[in-house]
Formats: structure tokens, C-alpha cells, sequence
């Protein structure tokens, strides 16, 4: 068996390779299924059915699309030009406290005002806390997956800090109860972010925010200076530094940017959903993680991640919805860790062919392939 | 005297620490074939549920039980490695990818929470768990005993290991092979070693090593089963291996000083120092992440490097 580089790829395997990667990646997980017990056709037609199908399961899928479609594009943004910035869930994180800050310190303001401030405090909060990897990636050339991962446990670290252990201006501490059992401060009622009923299904604030940051995102990459230059950078490095690039600027530059799209998704998560800082609810989703997945499956194209973020979507929603006896919890995990392996595995074939031929080594001692 | 804080922090240190030691010298070999595996944190829970599982459903003797538990969570770890070596090694796939793949597949909302799930494993005590032994009777002993004699199992495992591992790199000729496929395969390759069966191997023994380090936690820190109950040691198990220049006696020091923090909020809490507890469970990461910056810097880095091909798939035609 011999493996050669394709010079291009086929338009139909651009198509067919995902399409197979996602149907192994379900073929595979039935296996699973099938070995703890379940009826794998039983639970995929449930998984199916609340994902798209019953009333109000567009809704909500779109609920748990939007963190992920943010936090999707902050990885595709940051992993178009190879810098690995695995830290969305720390800077989702940060990014809900300092929109939650922001939304209760201006709580006796208009809605869109606050709605407003508390963008921008999702996004500065998210890029600042994005930009320390950044700036250690430029500047002393450290790992930024490692320096970005570190700082989303400090993030929760953080979170669980303010709520748990601290009379922090986060924390509600009005009544006896709120005292005992501890849990973030309600926004005001014009904190709320608006949403869109479109009768089949209700589109909340942060989706579209979240479409609108993928439209500008694709512009970036395709039209501006700065796209450019990350694009070269990502590419080749070198190329980049002999075209006498300013190689750290484009870094921090784009860990800022990636920070502040998952920044966005904390504040959505705050403004659309949740109206207070959840400390625990927030730890416990694996909003930035998910994010890497979309991307990946995405290949980093902004618009297949707001497609992807949203299939994904629909299967944790309907994970959720069907948690419980006959349907455990762990087993989105595996199926999407399953997609991922598959699709990664289906790369292969879009780059490469695949020959059966026969190696033997002629006189000299050279390879030969004859097809066999 | 063996009450002191300072002995009892550099004993439960060690405690503490064993698990990274396992978990970095595997990751460790790993890299130095040229695969950096991202999915420790996976691989470590897969060892840690499928460990208890072992203890709470085997019959016998203590020390068979562990042995055999241990050994089944390092195998079971090792499967999900051969996930992260087919695509790497044999489909190129992109490491970083893959490797996170690996952890979400297998991490706190994947595999190892479903198999705790429907085996019902959550709540319950262990059967059996590691405990530390008296050894030839010299826990007594002033400072060392509780440090040196009065450890378990796998912490003394864990020292033969770091020997073994240094023995293997340094002093034979497969590890003499292994250094070269992870600084050159292409040279490698033309002296006539396998570059895809070292580092098939190498990710493999990886994976073991992850498992065993799992199984610290579910049969010797917290005997039970709890979702994601490594919370990051697998992450701060691959710093570890850089913070330790790629090399075993490093990760035993590396692993302590992160054992000397997690256990310094237990110590210092236990005696009523006040500290925010959040804030001692902070310092491993921030303390990684500040090593990570002194290691990075030119001079560190030109006296000892990572192996020149890591991450990078090794294609014989595109040589």
C-alpha cells in the first residue's frame, strides 16, 4: 500500500469525505453503544428528534449553539494562523464577569445602554485575559497552548472565587438564603438581551451577534492588511519575518481578537441566558472546549463554523434534554471526539491517494512501483 | 519532629506529585520519538475509571487487586492511545488536533464519565486502595522516615521508573534510536530504524504510563469515581515534560514542586492560615506558566531543546 500527495483533490471528495468521516464517526459510536447496551437506532432517533424536530428543540438548540459558535470562531480565528489558543474557556469565563460587572454597575441605565456596555465588557475582558498568552507567546516565545490552558483554571478559579469564596460585588448576599447557599447577583430586567421570534424557532441576541462576528471574521481573513499578514504568518513563519513582518504586533493582535469573540460568548451566556454570573453552571459545559471542536470539524472557515456550531448544538441540547436512565451522560463527549478522529482521519484523503501497488527494488537498489 | 510542617509537606508533596511523574515520563517518551500527545487528560481519566472499576469488581488479595487494577487502567489507556498514534503516525493527521480530540473523546464528558455512568460507579468507597507501607519498619525514622519509608506502592514504582527511563534513553541503543527518530527521522530512517514502529511504541508506552497515573488518583488520592476527577493533572503533566527539559530526573523534581502546592492548601488550611483556598489552588497553573516563560527564553532552550521533529508527521516520500 503506497500513499501519494494528490496534486488537487476532486470537487465531489470535498463533499463525499466529510459526509463519510460523519457517517463512521456515528457507525463507530454505535459500536459503543451497542457494547454498554443500548439500542444505538433508539437513542440516535431521540438524539434526532429533540435536536430538530420536537417544538421548541430549534430553540433551544440554538440556546446551546451560541456560546459554541463564538467560542468557535475564537479558536478558528487564532488557528488559522497556527497560534493555539486553547485558553476560550477561560476567556468565555472572564468574559461573563466582566460583562456581569458591567451589567449590574449599570443597572439603573436604558437597555440598550447596557446591552452595549456589557458587549464591551465581555470583549475586553475576554481579549485582556487572552492577551497574557499572547504576550508571553511574542515575547519570550512561550507555548501558548500550555500558558492559555493554565489560565482557564485560574479562570475558574476565579469564577468560583467570587461567588463561593468572597462577598465579591458578584455575589448576592440580600437575603439569609442567597447567604447560605451562594449564588451570583440578578441583572436588571433591561439587561436582558432582545430576542427574535421568527415563528418557527426564536433567535436570541448572541446568535447574531455571533453570525454577524463570522461575516466579519471571513472579511478579515479575505481583505484586510492584518488577514494577510496572519495568513502569511500561519503559513510560514519565516516567510513572514524575512517579508519583515511585525511578527509579535500580528500575535497579540490575534489573541486580543480571539479572546474577545469568546468574551462575547460569556457575555451572551450572561445577557441571553443565564441574567447572572453562574459560577458553577459555566464550569460545568465545556463552552471553550466545544469551541475547538467546531473549529476543527469547521477546518477553520468561519461559515462552516456557524453550520457546525449549530449541528453540534442540536446534539448537546438533545444530550441534555434525554440525560437519564437509557441515555448516559458522556456519551456526546464520545461522539463528538468520534466526528473529530474521523474527520481528521478523512484529511488524509483529501491530500493524499491511496495506491495498491507492489514495491521492489530494481538492480540498483533503487524503489520501483509497478502497479499490481 | 516528624509532625513538623516541613516534613509533612515534603512527604504529602511526593504523595501528591507521583501521579504527574507517571503521566510526564510517559509523555515524555512520547515526544522524544517526535509525537506530542495533547490527550493525557483523557487517556489519565480512562485509567482512573477503568482502574476502579477493576478494584470494585475483582476479588482478592489486596496487593493482587491493585496490581491488576493498576495494570488494567494503564492498558485500557493505552487502547485510547492507539487512537492518537493511527492518526498521527500512520494518517498524519495534525497532532495538536488530534491529540485534543483524544481528551475530549476520552475526558470528563466523554468515554471515562460514560463508563463511570453505566457502570454506575459514582458514590462508592473503594474496595481497595493504595496505602502507605511501613518500609523495614523506618517510618519512625526522624525527617526521612515519613518521606522516604512511609510511602505506597506506586510512589516507589514511580522512582524505578525515572531509573529505568534514564537507563533506557542513556545507556541502550533503542533509546539511543528513539532520541534519533525524535531529533531526525530522516537520518534515522536511513540508518535502517523503523521511525513508524518507534513512535507507535513510544505513544503506546505513553498511554500506559497516563493510566497508571490515572489509577493514583482513583486508588490512592481520592479513593472513588468522580467525573473529570484529575481536574488538569494531564494538562500539567505535558507542561511538565517541557519544564523538564525532556529529561526523566527533571519530571520527579517538576512533579514535587507541583505536589508541594497542591498539597499546601490541604496543610496550610488544616492549620488555619487564612488564605482563599481558590488561591492556592491557583499557584500549579500560575506557577507553570511562569517556569514555562524562564524555560522558553534563548539560553534555556539552546542548552537543552525539545526534539528538533516534534509534532511534525514524518513522510518518507517527502523527505
Amino acid at each position: 500500500m503506497r500513499i501519494q500527495r494528490r496534486l488537487h483533490t476532486p470537487r465531489w471528495l470535498l463533499v463525499a469525505v466529510p459526509a463519510g468521516s460523519l457517517l463512521a464517526a456515528f457507525i463507530a459510536t454505535a459500536v459503543v453503544l451497542l457494547v454498554a447496551g443500548n439500542d444505538p437506532i433508539y437513542v440516535y432517533a431521540r438524539l434526532f428528534e429533540r435536536a430538530f424536530i420536537a417544538p421548541g428543540a430549534l430553540t433551544n438548540t440554538l440556546i446551546t449553539a451560541t456560546p459554541t459558535l463564538l467560542t468557535g470562531l475564537a479558536a478558528a480565528a487564532a488557528f488559522r494562523m497556527k497560534l493555539w489558543n486553547i485558553g476560550a474557556e477561560g476567556q468565555l469565563y472572564v468574559g461573563a464577569i466582566g460583562a456581569s460587572g458591567v451589567g449590574l454597575a449599570l443597572g439603573a441605565q436604558a437597555g440598550p445602554v447596557i446591552i452595549a456596555a456589557m458587549i464591551l465588557g465581555g470583549v475586553l475582558a475576554g481579549a485582556a485575559w487572552a492577551i497574557i498568552p499572547g504576550l508571553l507567546k511574542a515575547y519570550f516565545n512561550t507555548n501558548e497552548i500550555i500558558t492559555s490552558l493554565m489560565l482557564n483554571y485560574v479562570a475558574g478559579l476565579l469564577l468560583t472565587y467570587l461567588i463561593f469564596g468572597s462577598h465579591s460585588f458578584w455575589r448576592d448576599l440580600s437575603s439569609f438564603s442567597a447567604r447560605q447557599f451562594p449564588q451570583g447577583k440578578v441583572l436588571s430586567d433591561a439587561a436582558s438581551w432582545p430576542t427574535f421570534d421568527l415563528g418557527v424557532l426564536v433567535l436570541p441576541f448572541g446568535f447574531v451577534l455571533g453570525l454577524l462576528a463570522a461575516l466579519l471574521l471571513w472579511l478579515l481573513y479575505r481583505s484586510t492588511i492584518f488577514g494577510f499578514q496572519a495568513r502569511i504568518l500561519g503559513d510560514s513563519p519565516s516567510a513572514a519575518r524575512y517579508a519583515g513582518l511585525k511578527t509579535r504586533r500580528v500575535v497579540v493582535a490575534m489573541m486580543g481578537l480571539s479572546g474577545a469573540l469568546a468574551g462575547i460568548g460569556g457575555a451572551s451566556e450572561v445577557g441571553d441566558f443565564r441574567h447572572l454570573l453562574d459560577a458553577r453552571g459555566l464550569q460545568q459545559v465545556g463552552l471553550g472546549y466545544t469551541g475547538i471542536v467546531v473549529a476543527a470539524l469547521a477546518r477553520y472557515n468561519p461559515f462552516a463554523v456557524v453550520l457546525v456550531a449549530f449541528l453540534l448544538g442540536g446534539l448537546t441540547n438533545a444530550g441534555y434534554s434525554l440525560q437519564g436512565p437509557g441515555f448516559p451522560s458522556g456519551l456526546v463527549g464520545v461522539l463528538q471526539g468520534m466526528i473529530l478522529f474521523f474527520a481528521l482521519g478523512g484529511e488524509l484523503l483529501l491530500h493524499y491517494r491511496i495506491s495498491f501497488t507492489h514495491l521492489s527494488l530494481s538492480p540498483l537498489g533503487e524503489r520501483v512501483s509497478e502497479r499490481g | 519532629m516528624n509532625d513538623s510542617i516541613v516534613v509533612v509537606l515534603v512527604a504529602s508533596s511526593i504523595f501528591y506529585g507521583t501521579p504527574l511523574v507517571f503521566a510526564a515520563v510517559g509523555e515524555l517518551l512520547a515526544e522524544r520519538s517526535g509525537i506530542l500527545n495533547l490527550g493525557v487528560e483523557g487517556m489519565m481519566l480512562i485509567g482512573a475509571v477503568t482502574a476502579f472499576w477493576s478494584v470494585q469488581h475483582i476479588a482478592g488479595p489486596d496487593w493482587l487487586v491493585l496490581t491488576l487494577a493498576t495494570l488494567i487502567g494503564g492498558i485500557a489507556a493505552l487502547a485510547t492511545s492507539l487512537i492518537h498514534a493511527v492518526l498521527s503516525v500512520s494518517l498524519r493527521a495534525n497532532q495538536i488536533v488530534s491529540g485534543l480530540a483524544l481528551t475530549i473523546f476520552a475526558g470528563a464528558t466523554g468515554l471515562s464519565s460514560y463508563i463511570g455512568n453505566v457502570a454506575g460507579l459514582g458514590g462508592q468507597p473503594a474496595k481497595h486502595e493504595f496505602t502507605a507501607i511501613d518500609v523495614f519498619g523506618l517510618s519512625g525514622v526522624p525527617v526521612l522516615g515519613p518521606i522516604l519509608f512511609h510511602q505506597n506502592a506506586l510512589v516507589y514504582a514511580s522512582w524505578a521508573l525515572v531509573i529505568l527511563a534514564l537507563a533506557y534513553l542513556y545507556r541502550t541503543r533503542t533509546g539511543l534510536h528513539l532520541r534519533a527518530v525524535g531529533e531526525s527521522p530522516q537520518t534515522a530512517d536511513v540508518m535502517g530504524i523503523a521511525v513508524a514502529r518507534y513512535r507507535y511504541a513510544h505513544t503506546l508506552a505513553g498511554g500506559l504510563l497516563a493510566g497508571v497515573g490515572g489509577a493514583y488518583y482513583s486508588l490512592a488520592i481520592t479513593p472513588n469515581w468522580i467525573d473529570g476527577m484529575t481536574s488538569g493533572a494531564g494538562w500539567i503533566a505535558i507542561a511538565l515534560v517541557i519544564f523538564a527539559f525532556w529529561r526523566p530526573e527533571l519530571t520527579l523534581a517538576g512533579a514535587y514542586l507541583f505536589g508541594l502546592f497542591s498539597s499546601l492548601g490541604f496543610v496550610l488550611q488544616a492549620r488555619q492560615v487564612p488564605l482563599p483556598p481558590e488561591l492556592l489552588g491557583a499557584l500549579p497553573y500560575l506557577m507553570t506558566v511562569a517556569v514555562l516563560v524562564v524555560v522558553s527564553t534563548g539560553w534555556a532552550k539552546q542548552r537543552l531543546g525539545a526534539p528538533a521533529s516534534l509534532g511534525v508527521p514524518y513522510v518518507r516520500e517527502e523527505r
